[in-house]
């Protein structure tokens, strides 16, 4: 089966459950169960190419090769070992997980996390690019955040939840880091190659820092000191969420990440000091505060912490020996660490509670969990012919060469490991049988206890017969992780060792301790000591202070600051980049003034001023406002822009009746509100910032350009290429007709949300105060005036025409699709106008939004009309039509898109000003029927215009 | 004739930030549509000043250069767009709150004196 289908089987498959779930438990957890099994298969399938000739499988596709990011697989020995526990282990806790949740728990969000999470594993074990595993690296800590918080209405496992999430992800992000400069080292991001430049890598200077950040991840994921407080909160999740997690999967994904790496990461002294030192204190640490655990998960989840300890160590050795031993622990504490974790949840299911002070005796009442939990403790303890024996010893004798002191350390290690186990097996099974269970207690269905009784088979038969079953799967492993053939030879009987006598010391005095056990624990409990959850809460907590203070630092809600403070830093790296550099004048030529421009200058400066200084009365800054408006189209028109003349005079127009139906509803007047001190603070920003700009026009119109322009391709080609004399148009529709075709979509989404806020205006709060609304100012008593009326009529016609005519014309002398549109819009406009908005709107036939739509439509289709022929998109094409009776004119396909420019504006601009008139019926303006108020058919009095 | 134009596009920016700092929402409004003028004759000023040379074939010895004037023209209409729903925020949150001031104080928090 093709690796990246096996990869993405589970993300597949997690949609399943969620959807089947109506369909019953047994089909949801079948169909998880059939998904797991297909993708476990398919690795089967692997299994002689892999481990039977120690091959390597290779896959790849290309994603992002500009980054380097490509979705390459790779699957040999340390990838399937993984990816055999992830998918296998899978299966059972998903056996498992069907007959432990309840009723009420959600069991179709359960197995879709569950998939998600193993897809995510998968996916990290099976990758050859880092890149690519970075991505599933963040998907494993977001799905197990997921499951941790699956019982969403416990505060401890959201809290757990949270508390993984926030370690693992910040570890993860260190890792990007890490990845990056390794992957900057190696010139590649693909894992293959990066294993071969050992010592390219840990020559370079950046060895260090991408080592630190590589470990801060896989450290922060696996648990390690002293990042490992995260893993016993994590126990909140369900069983078999913690099973799974903490046996197989996410804590073992940090060990598989330094497996994977090892070849080049190893061997150096930083590699031995860091990995192996915290591999051996939170070897030591785990095992002591599990000793004292009275939570049977609690007791499991410090053991966990331990043994991924106990492997970090042995992978920090940086010898072969010690790596074939870390690939056989990690079997092995697979196999023993989810059996447990099984059995202390059928524990908790049967007698309610896995507090072991409340347990005991549990041998009579439960034999066959008892036998089970028995059996993977012993291994766990390191007793000989159960297979976590085997590893130890290798563990034992592997520190023993790598020194006197690693030695004892691991031997007290040991120690508190056997008489942890122990405790397990005897507080919880051994003893009297009690009354006071919270739930009488007894061994439960067959579907809870075969899952891990099948591990306990494979725990028995690793350890009695360890050659034949798994010898050459962990020698192949082994020198997949080393890159060199490794041949351990796996045997119970090896003769009277320093570690055989390690491991007797172990056992002896790690019972004797277990004797004391209850008389030490009071002492512990009052041993001060950090607690990692206070210390974790307060960082956060101080943390989100600080930001927040931070933040309402910064954003106090008052805009006016802000743009304030915006706009004087501007001027200010303005100022400082200007006296920085060189400045020498201009030597442009400038354009004489002459007498009507002076006049023309003399206006604006005098509006300008108007507005700035009257700004207080609203109806006569509008106006003086677009006589600023009226003097840039002037400026355009004596300097060569006719079209953005035509298009400023008619958004001008538009404009100012859209502020003048806004302003109706608006107070007319703005009260003084600063003091004095703080306009002239605005006014020094305004004025510096006024300056500055206008120096840097200044600036720029007495030079020449510096650079050749690129519109000189635009006038070469605007014929030839865009069949129109128009360049400017030309250059809208067809050079940059993908820019147009973004803002047409922008403006059509502008009317769109005009249109919906008013829809939301229309209901709530707003609408009470509108249809409370009186107005300030007197109001015209003719509203609708026969002469408005007829002239607006008669000019219908005659504006839809022109408007034609400037579209028509566009792609050859001034006009196009933009302005023509704003001059049919102001057409119709001026209707509503004269008659009123329910007048107009009863004879308008197409809705605005369709305007919109068709408009973006067409120029969308016209681009992609250009594809089908097998041209880019947006590629035009010209030629001379004739079409009867017109003559003969030259026609672009670029006016097809036009079209669409034009229809889009036509909608934009109507649906903005009839939405803003919609608020003038809720505010119980009159609806008139009629054209006019005053009907000069009729000979009587006026009518009353406000008859609905 | 271009310190003119340097100077009306300076005017005009001073006018359009002066009024953005004002307190209320019209005149923000308008401050907006201000500088909007300034931006636009700004970024059509960078073509450089050329009269009578319109940017069509055929129709002047010399041409201006077209690509300020298509990104302008552009720009003039989508400030429409922008203009348009400035305003009915504007006027929503006068509709909806009961008052135009445009900086919100938190509740418990003591006007800033300086407002």
């Amino acid at each position: 089966m093709s690796l990246a289908l096996i990869a993405a089987l589970p993300f597949l498959g997690a949609l399943l459950p969620g959807l089947l779930i109506r369909s019953g438990r047994n089909t949801c957890a079948s169909v998880t169960f059939a998904t797991t099994g297909l993708a476990f298969i398919g690795l089967m399938l692997h299994a002689p190419a892999v481990i039977g000739a120690g091959g390597v499988v290779t896959e790849g596709y290309e994603w992002l090769p500009q980054l380097g990011l490509n979705v390459n697989f790779m699957l040999d020995g340390l990838g399937f070992l993984f990816a055999t526990m992830i998918l296998g282990i899978g299966l059972l806790i998903i056996l498992y997980a069907r007959f432990y949740l309840s009723k009420t728990d959600p069991m179709g969000n359960f197995y879709t996390y569950l998939l998600l999470f193993q897809g995510a594993m998968v996916g990290i074990v099976l990758s050859d690019n880092i890149l690519l595993l970075l991505i599933f690296w963040e998907l494993t800590s977001l799905s197990s955040f997921l499951l941790i918080g699956y019982w969403k209405h416990l505060p401890e496992g959201r809290q757990g939840a949270r508390m993984a999430l926030t370690v693992t992800g910040m570890g993860g992000l260190a890792m990007i880091g890490g990845m990056l400069i390794l992957g900057q080292i190696a010139g590649s991001y693909d894992l293959h190659v990066i294993l071969e430049q050992k010592d390219l890598i840990q020559s370079s200077e950046y060895y260090l820092p991408a080592l630190l950040l590589i470990l801060l991840g896989a450290f922060t994921k696996s648990a390690q000191f002293p990042f490992h407080f995260w893993l016993p909160h994590a126990m909140a999740a369900p069983t078999p969420v913690s099973a799974y997690l903490h046996s197989a999967t996410m804590v073992k994904a940090g060990l598989f990440l330094m497996a994977r790496l090892w070849p080049v990461l190893s061997g150096t002294p930083e590699w031995f000091w860091i990995v192996g030192g915290a591999g051996l204190i939170t070897m030591v640490l785990g095992a002591v505060i599990a000793l004292f655990k009275d939570d049977l998960k609690a007791l499991l989840a410090f053991s966990t912490v331990s043994h991924l300890g106990l492997i970090t160590l042995l992978l920090g050795l940086g010898t072969e020996y010690a790596a074939a031993a870390a690939v056989f622990h990690i079997i092995n504490h697979a196999t023993f660490k989810a059996a447990l974790f099984m059995t202390a949840g059928i524990v908790d299911h049967e007698a309610h509670t896995r507090n072991i002070r409340l347990l005991g005796g549990l041998r009579k009442l439960m034999p066959v969990t008892f036998t089970i939990g028995t059996i993977a403790a012993l291994s766990m303890a390191g007793i000989p012919f159960f297979n976590g024996f085997l590893s130890k010893e290798m563990m034992l004798e592997a520190t023993h060469d790598a020194g006197t002191w690693f030695g004892v350390v691991a031997t007290i290690g040991a120690i508190f490991s056997v008489a942890y186990s122990f405790r397990f097996i005897f507080h919880t099974f051994m003893g009297k049988v009690r009354d006071d269970y919270p739930h009488h207690p007894h061994d439960p269905g067959f579907g809870l206890w075969i899952s891990p009784a099948v591990l306990c088979v494979l725990v028995l038969a690793i350890g009695l017969f360890p050659d034949q079953t798994v010898g050459h799967f962990v020698d192949t492993v082994a020198s997949a992780v080393t890159g060199t053939d490794v041949h351990v030879h796996l045997a119970l009987w090896h003769g009277v060792t320093p570690a055989l006598i390690m491991s007797g010391i172990a056992v002896a005095v790690g019972i004797v301790l277990l004797s004391f056990q209850r008389g030490l624990a009071p002492l512990w409990d009052r041993a001060p000591r950090p607690e990692a959850k206070a210390i974790f809460d307060a960082v956060v907590n101080n943390a989100a202070k600080g930001a927040i203070s931070l933040t309402d630092a910064l954003h106090d809600g008052a805009i006016s600051r802000y743009l304030g403070i915006l706009t004087a830093v501007i001027v200010a790296y303005a100022g400082w980049a200007f006296w920085g550099g060189e400045f020498t004048p201009g030597t442009r030529a400038m354009l004489p003034v002459g007498p009507v421009e002076l006049v023309f200058f003399a206006i604006l400066m005098v509006a300008v001023a108007g507005v700035t200084l009257l700004h207080r009365m609203r109806f006569l800054s509008l106006i003086v406002i677009s006589i600023c408006g009226l003097v840039v189209s002037m400026t355009f028109v004596q300097f060569s822009a006719p079209d953005l003349a035509l298009t400023q005079l008619t958004v001008e127009v538009v404009t100012v009746i859209l502020l003048l139906l806004a302003l109706n509803y608006l107070p007319k007047e703005t009260p003084v509100e600063s003091r004095p001190a703080r306009r002239v603070r605005d006014g020094v920003i305004a004025l510096a910032a006024g300056g500055g700009v206008g120096a840097l026009a200044f600036a720029i119109l007495t030079r020449d350009m510096s650079l050749p322009t690129i519109s000189d391709y635009h006038v070469a080609n605007s014929y030839t290429g865009g069949g129109g004399n128009n360049v400017v148009n030309v250059i809208l529709v067809d050079f940059r007709g993908f820019d147009t075709m973004g803002e047409i979509a922008v403006l059509g989404i502008a009317g769109l949300v005009i249109y919906a806020l008013v829809e939301v205006m229309l209901h709530g709060p707003a609408s009470r105060r509108l249809q409370n609304w009186v107005p300030e100012m007197a109001q015209a008593r003719d509203r609708h005036p026969l002469m408005m009326v007829v002239a607006t009529r008669l000019a219908l016609p005659i504006a839809l025409t022109v408007g034609v005519y400037i579209f028509l014309r566009g792609h050859n002398e001034p006009g196009g699709g933009f302005i023509a549109g704003l001059v049919v819009a102001i057409a119709l406009l001026m209707q509503y106008m004269a008659s009123g908005f329910a007048w107009t709107q009863a004879r308008q036939k197409v809705a605005y939004h369709g305007l919109i739509s068709a408009g973006v439509l067409i120029a969308v289709f016209t681009g992609i009309a250009s594809v089908i022929l097998g041209w880019n998109f947006l590629t035009s094409t010209s030629d001379y039509v004739q079409i009867w009776p017109l003559d003969r004119i030259h026609l672009a396909s670029a006016a097809s898109f036009d079209l669409g420019v034009f229809l889009t504006v036509v909608g934009a601009v109507m649906l903005a000003l009839a939405s803003l008139s919609r608020i003038g019926v809720r505010a119980g303006e009159g609806i008139n029927l009629t054209p006019m108020d005053v009907d000069p058919r009729a000979e009587s009095q006026p009518k009353n215009p406000e008859e609905t | 004739m271009e310190a003119l134009v340097a100077i009306a596009i300076g005017a005009m920016t001073a006018s359009g930030v002066y009024l953005m700092l004002r307190l209320r929402t019209f005149p923000v409004v308008l401050g907006l549509s201000m500088l909007t003028y300034a931006v636009n004759v700004f970024i059509f000023a960078s073509g450089r000043l050329v009269a009578g040379a319109p940017p069509i074939l055929g129709a002047a010895p010399t041409m201006t250069d077209p690509l300020p004037q298509a990104l302008v023209l552009t720009a003039i209409v989508i400030s429409f767009g922008m203009t348009a729903l400035t305003v009915i925020l504007a006027l929503g949150s006068y509709l909806n709150a009961g008052t135009d001031q445009i900086d919100i104080e938190r509740p418990g928090e003591q006007p800033d004196a300086d407002n």
